[in-house]
């Protein structure tokens, strides 16, 4: 049996019209209680006694549209730090897992040191690799160009990201089932040439949506080197905040950040999404 | 003329004993069906005659040389004898082309151009050369099995292996597989196969080996095997199957 549809297309079947009623609730449902959640906040967050002086601090339009051009610009900075450091996170995290997964008792120490690498710099906050490094090294005495804080900075990023990038190669090469490995010996291929054309090519697209995820930490990461000097988008904010006395451009800051992150969090999902529908 | 001979091949993983003593021989252009419940060893056999398995004990001549020395390097053995897996094994991220040209490629040192004439006939010779540039994904489960097959064979090796390579097929796919196994026997391939298409393995086998806890229990020419079984065991088992 079918329900007459008054012309908008083919008839539903009973079970699609029971369907698409309990849809219309559950959004009615979904929309109004969300509506109650921010009429309460418009109406409520106002109340408190320094509402006043947190507006005009934080969200004050005008200092807005006045840092908000410089903060971009010095966005850009971020962009281009992230832009660097990504492929070079990229290639030290693969080459620190391909170290682990040698089996060559000669080799034994570049396997140590794959171990011994991700453990420390998994175990050490980045802002600590960071003060370290960007501190540390430049206080050789190293002459110019060799003391800036842009490489030194890049290097303590690809140093941390390339520990977690290397765990999730790993976790990629290891998921590439056995049988594969054994199609490939059968044929005859050395080991070398199992991992480059076999594995590799597989287990790096698997991980796709895992390293897409820290490289969306990565770029957030990178207003961490403010701290040790380049003037970024967080270092800008602050001298806008310094000249201005408002908070406001640590809004527009974080406004721009999650211009960036958001939609690249929902292709990160995205592409899980799809990862998981195929495997099923 | 033997050109295989296994004696005494002993494999445990852990207390589990699986081959307990196996003695073989395969001569040229010769067809082996082993036959047995699962469990019986028929899988590691194979594994263990291409060295995908390290065998505990036991020695495996090939033209009088032995194999299954331990530290030898099996890639050469390897590239002698193709092996065809349950499960296709196709590299996923590959065409089918591409997947049988790897090895000749990677192996042999041999140029794209120069293979590609010899093995497009390969996939024209099993029905298959409108569908060289196809992902594994991409075709049917008798289809991938003989790419599988047409991948092996491109290392043109001496004999061949083929661990119950129907079994995970729809019923309506098997016949083609068995086709391109029949084409092969014609061709004088020496084969060795792990089976549970009895029919099959009467119409074909020079020779079939019921396998029975790790040990050849009986060997026999398919009409004497299946026919006149001279073990309890062996007319159980095919009282099962039949």
């Amino acid at each position: 049996m079918t329900f007459r549809n008054e012309g908008r297309g083919p008839a539903l079947t009973r079970r699609q019209a029971y369907e698409a009623r309990l849809r219309r609730r559950s959004n009615t449902i979904a929309a109004l209680s969300t509506l109650a959640v921010v009429v309460a906040i418009v109406l409520l967050v106002p109340l408190a006694p320094r509402w006043e002086a947190v507006k005009k601090s934080f969200f004050n339009w005008d200092v807005f549209a006045r840092t908000f051009p410089g903060l971009l610009e010095a966005f850009l900075l971020d962009v281009a730090i992230f832009a660097w450091s990504a492929p070079l996170i990229f290639g030290l995290g693969l080459v620190i897992a391909l170290m682990r997964d040698v089996r060559s008792p000669a080799l034994y120490p570049l396997r140590l040191f794959g171990i011994v690498y991700t453990d420390v710099f998994r175990g050490v906050p980045v802002i600590l690799v960071i003060y370290l490094v960007g501190f540390g090294i430049p206080g050789l005495g190293l002459p110019r160009p060799w003391n800036s804080p842009y490489i030194w900075g890049t290097v303590a990023l690809v140093l941390t990201y390339a520990a977690y990038v290397a765990e999730v190669f790993r976790t990629g090469i290891e998921s590439i089932h056995q049988s594969q490995r054994a199609a490939a010996s059968s044929l005859g291929l050395s080991e070398g040439d199992t991992m480059r054309y076999v594995i590799l090519p597989q287990a790096i697209r698997r991980v796709v949506p895992a390293n897409m995820n820290l490289f969306i930490a990565l770029q957030k990461d990178v207003a961490l080197l403010s701290f040790i000097g380049p003037v970024e988008i967080f270092r800008q904010a602050g001298v806008y905040k310094s000249l201005l006395a408002n908070f406001t451009p640590y809004v527009g800051a974080a406004l721009i950040f999650l211009a960036i992150t958001i939609p690249a969090t929902r292709y990160a999902d995205y592409l899980l999404a799809r990862q998981m529908k195929a495997r099923n | 003329m033997v050109w295989l001979q296994a004696k005494g091949l002993r494999k445990s993983f852990g207390t589990n004993v699986v081959l307990d003593g196996i003695d073989l021989s395969i001569d040229r252009g010769e067809m082996v069906c082993l036959i047995g419940a699962s469990g019986s060893g028929k899988s590691t056999l194979l594994r263990c005659l291409n060295l995908l398995e390290p065998l505990d004990d036991g020695e495996i001549r090939l033209d009088s040389v032995d194999i299954a020395e331990p530290g030898l390097d099996p890639a050469p053995v390897r590239r002698r004898i193709g092996m065809v897996f349950q499960s296709y094994n196709l590299f996923p991220h590959m065409t089918a082309a591409e997947n049988v040209l790897l090895a000749p490629r990677r192996v042999k040192r041999m140029t794209r151009e120069t293979l590609l004439p010899e093995v497009t006939e390969l996939f024209r010779r099993f029905g298959l050369e409108d569908r060289m540039d196809h992902y594994p994904d991409q075709l049917s489960g008798g289809q991938q099995q003989r790419v599988a097959i047409v991948r092996a064979l491109a290392m043109k090796p001496e004999m061949m292996l083929f661990d119950e390579i129907t079994s995970a097929l729809d019923p309506e796919l098997v016949g083609e597989v068995l086709d391109v196994l029949r084409q092969l026997r014609a061709e004088g391939m020496t084969m060795v196969l792990a089976t549970h298409e009895m029919g099959f393995a009467r119409e074909l086998a020079d020779k079939i080996c019921f396998l029975d806890r790790g040990r050849i229990l009986e060997e026999a020419p398919p009409e004497v095997l299946f026919s006149a079984p001279k073990e309890e065991r062996t007319r159980a088992f095919l009282s099962r199957v039949l």
